[in-house]
């Protein structure tokens, strides 16, 4: 079976991110970057199903400007076989980047599709579902477990209040939480190796998509600070001041 | 107020609606005058009686059928695409079954999906987290139809009405699907209020040091009617279960009182409860974190802290 995993550029997940002065986005100028965790999860899936023999080969996917390529090396290093990189800017919609992906799906024909649950940077939540529409396929979204057995998945998702099963026919859409697994880190031979490894270029154009404006980035603003408040002294004014000042406890 | 036509996705359990689902009435009346209350699910009709009891519904679908009964993704998503060809704007709770279900939906009308709204600007406008809650962005749709899921948490419930209810109407769409197939459920049992909703959260961190030692929140949590939640690092340290976890992988909490024991205040957790209304912070470590954005600190051990104020409430 060919699994098909698509991967992000994101800041770095211990960088603090900072706003631009004119309140115009995020200023990434010199940040240091690196792919989502989430998508990290969805690589190393990958790469566990192969070594137990029930992936044959890992495609791994990413869309944006030419440093995503950095990521899909790193992939490559951790063991997919080969990537591919579609052109595009590096702040695309997630419906845009869906309709991207479903245009690879549809060349590359994978058993399996594996996505991280949502990048750290927009926070949006989206692409594996969306791409599961237009793909017409079913979902395992916020999965912590995903077994393969005769022509279906069975995938544990992390729920509100507990944890749901499902069994779904493939090829599917499977996006990771993270529980899912310990992604491992890359050891030097093996980045030498990936520096090998074959990877296509595609523009929108020739995956025949057209990408749309849905949305407009108005402003972004750091969040209302909360004020530190006072320190007390003990258990007891603790519970005064919940019950006389602040009037949350009878 | 705009005539536009505002779906809402209610969230509930077949048995019960969920009290998201009035945050989201609350949060659709910004938007329009029009609400439908879709309710899809497998005997869920005393939910549809609950959902028309809410002020400013202006009716009730009830979709009740077998394909409905665990609101899988795949039978969910086209017949809420059917339902919405007529409204400006779909609303479904940020919670596991709305992030799973709309940005299906979405992708389907061919339209974008903002994801976890805060505020609405007007009726294309909204604002919305990103980065872990670091950054608020200021989104403006520029589709016909706005597809958006809510956190509740930002929005005031709506209140009952006073009298009568909304209109409850049968929606005979059902499609079968084979794409997926529910297996099981695991319900984390427990008596206390759900974290979401609860009105006192009291949440351990790693401070509490073992599963074993968590437990010293009970006592406390009785006391108050408190929902229990924990720290990232407090999962992660396998002292309690994921569905417990506050923060920016787990829920958003905005109670009206969240007791931090032993809670470092890692970005990830503040993100999670900052909007809370009075926050109490103990912990050993007078620089922690959390006592930046604690009304009321305490620098104590906890292990003493915690069974005394339990004992003095």
């Amino acid at each position: 079976m060919k699994i098909l995993v698509a991967v992000k550029r994101t800041l770095d997940a211990y960088v603090k991110v900072r706003i631009r002065q004119d309140h115009s986005g995020v200023d990434l100028t010199s940040a240091k970057m690196a792919m989502n965790p989430f998508c990290e999860i969805a690589v190393e899936e990958a790469v566990r199903l192969k070594e137990k023999g029930i992936a044959t080969e890992i495609v791994v996917v990413s869309v944006g400007s030419d440093k995503v390529q950095e990521q899909l090396r790193g992939a490559m290093a951790l063991g997919a076989d080969r990537g591919i990189h579609v052109q595009a800017g590096d702040d695309l919609e997630s419906l845009n980047v869906a309709k991207l992906l479903k245009a690879v799906v549809d060349k590359e024909q994978p058993g399996l599709i594996l996505l991280g649950k949502q990048a750290i940077d927009s926070d949006n939540n989206q692409v594996g579902q969306m791409l599961a529409a237009l793909a017409q396929l079913p979902q395992a979204t916020f999965a912590s477990k995903l077994e393969i057995a005769e022509g279906r998945a069975t995938v544990s998702r992390e729920v509100d209040g507990g944890e749901q099963v499902l069994s779904i026919s493939l090829p599917a859409i499977v996006t990771t939480d993270l529980r899912l697994n310990e992604p491992r880190y890359a050891k030097l031979p093996d980045i030498m190796k990936a520096k090998k490894k074959p990877v296509d270029i595609f523009t929108p154009e020739q995956l025949g998509v057209t990408v749309k404006q849905h949305l407009k980035l108005v402003e972004v603003n750091d969040p209302p600070a909360r004020k530190a408040g006072v320190k007390v002294a003990s258990v007891a004014e603790l519970v005064d001041k919940l019950r006389n000042e602040a009037k949350v406890i009878a | 107020m705009s005539p536009m036509k505002v779906l809402i996705l209610a969230e509930h359990d077949n048995a019960t609606l969920k009290p998201a689902t009035l945050h989201l009435v609350s949060a659709a009346l910004q938007l329009g005058s029009d609400i439908s209350i879709l309710v899809a699910g497998q005997g869920c009709a005393a939910v549809a009686d609950n959902a028309s009891r809410i002020a400013g519904v202006s009716r009730v679908l009830l979709a009740d059928n077998a394909v409905y009964q665990y609101q899988l993704a795949e039978a969910l998503a086209p017949l809420v695409v059917q339902l919405a060809s007529d409204a400006g704007a779909v609303l479904a709770a940020a919670s596991t079954t709305g992030k799973n279900v709309l940005p299906r939906v979405a992708a389907a009308l061919d339209v974008a999906q903002l994801s976890e709204i805060l505020a609405i600007k007007d009726a294309s406008t909204f604002v919305r987290p990103i980065y872990a809650g670091n950054v608020l962005a200021t989104v403006q749709s520029l589709d016909a139809i706005k597809v958006a899921t809510v956190r509740t948490s930002a929005f005031l419930p709506a209140p009952l009405a006073t009298s009568g209810q909304a209109p409850i109407e049968s929606v005979a769409i059902a499609t079968a699907q084979d794409q997926s197939r529910f297996v099981s459920a695991s319900h984390n049992v427990s008596a206390r209020p759900e974290l979401g909703a609860a009105r006192v959260v009291v949440s351990g961190g790693r401070g509490l040091g073992s599963a074993e030692n968590f437990k010293l929140l009970d006592p406390l949590a009785d006391k108050l009617g408190a929902a229990i939640g924990a720290s990232r690092a407090a999962v992660d340290a396998g002292y309690v279960s994921n569905d417990l976890q506050v923060g920016q992988t787990g829920k958003i909490v905005a109670p009206e009182l969240y007791i931090a024991v032993g809670i470092s205040g890692a970005i990830q957790h503040l993100a999670g409860m900052k909007d809370s209304k009075v926050i109490v912070a103990i912990n050993k470590d007078p620089e922690a974190a959390i006592f930046q954005v604690a009304d009321y600190g305490l620098v104590a051990d906890l292990f003493q802290a915690v069974p005394e104020l339990a004992k003095s409430l």
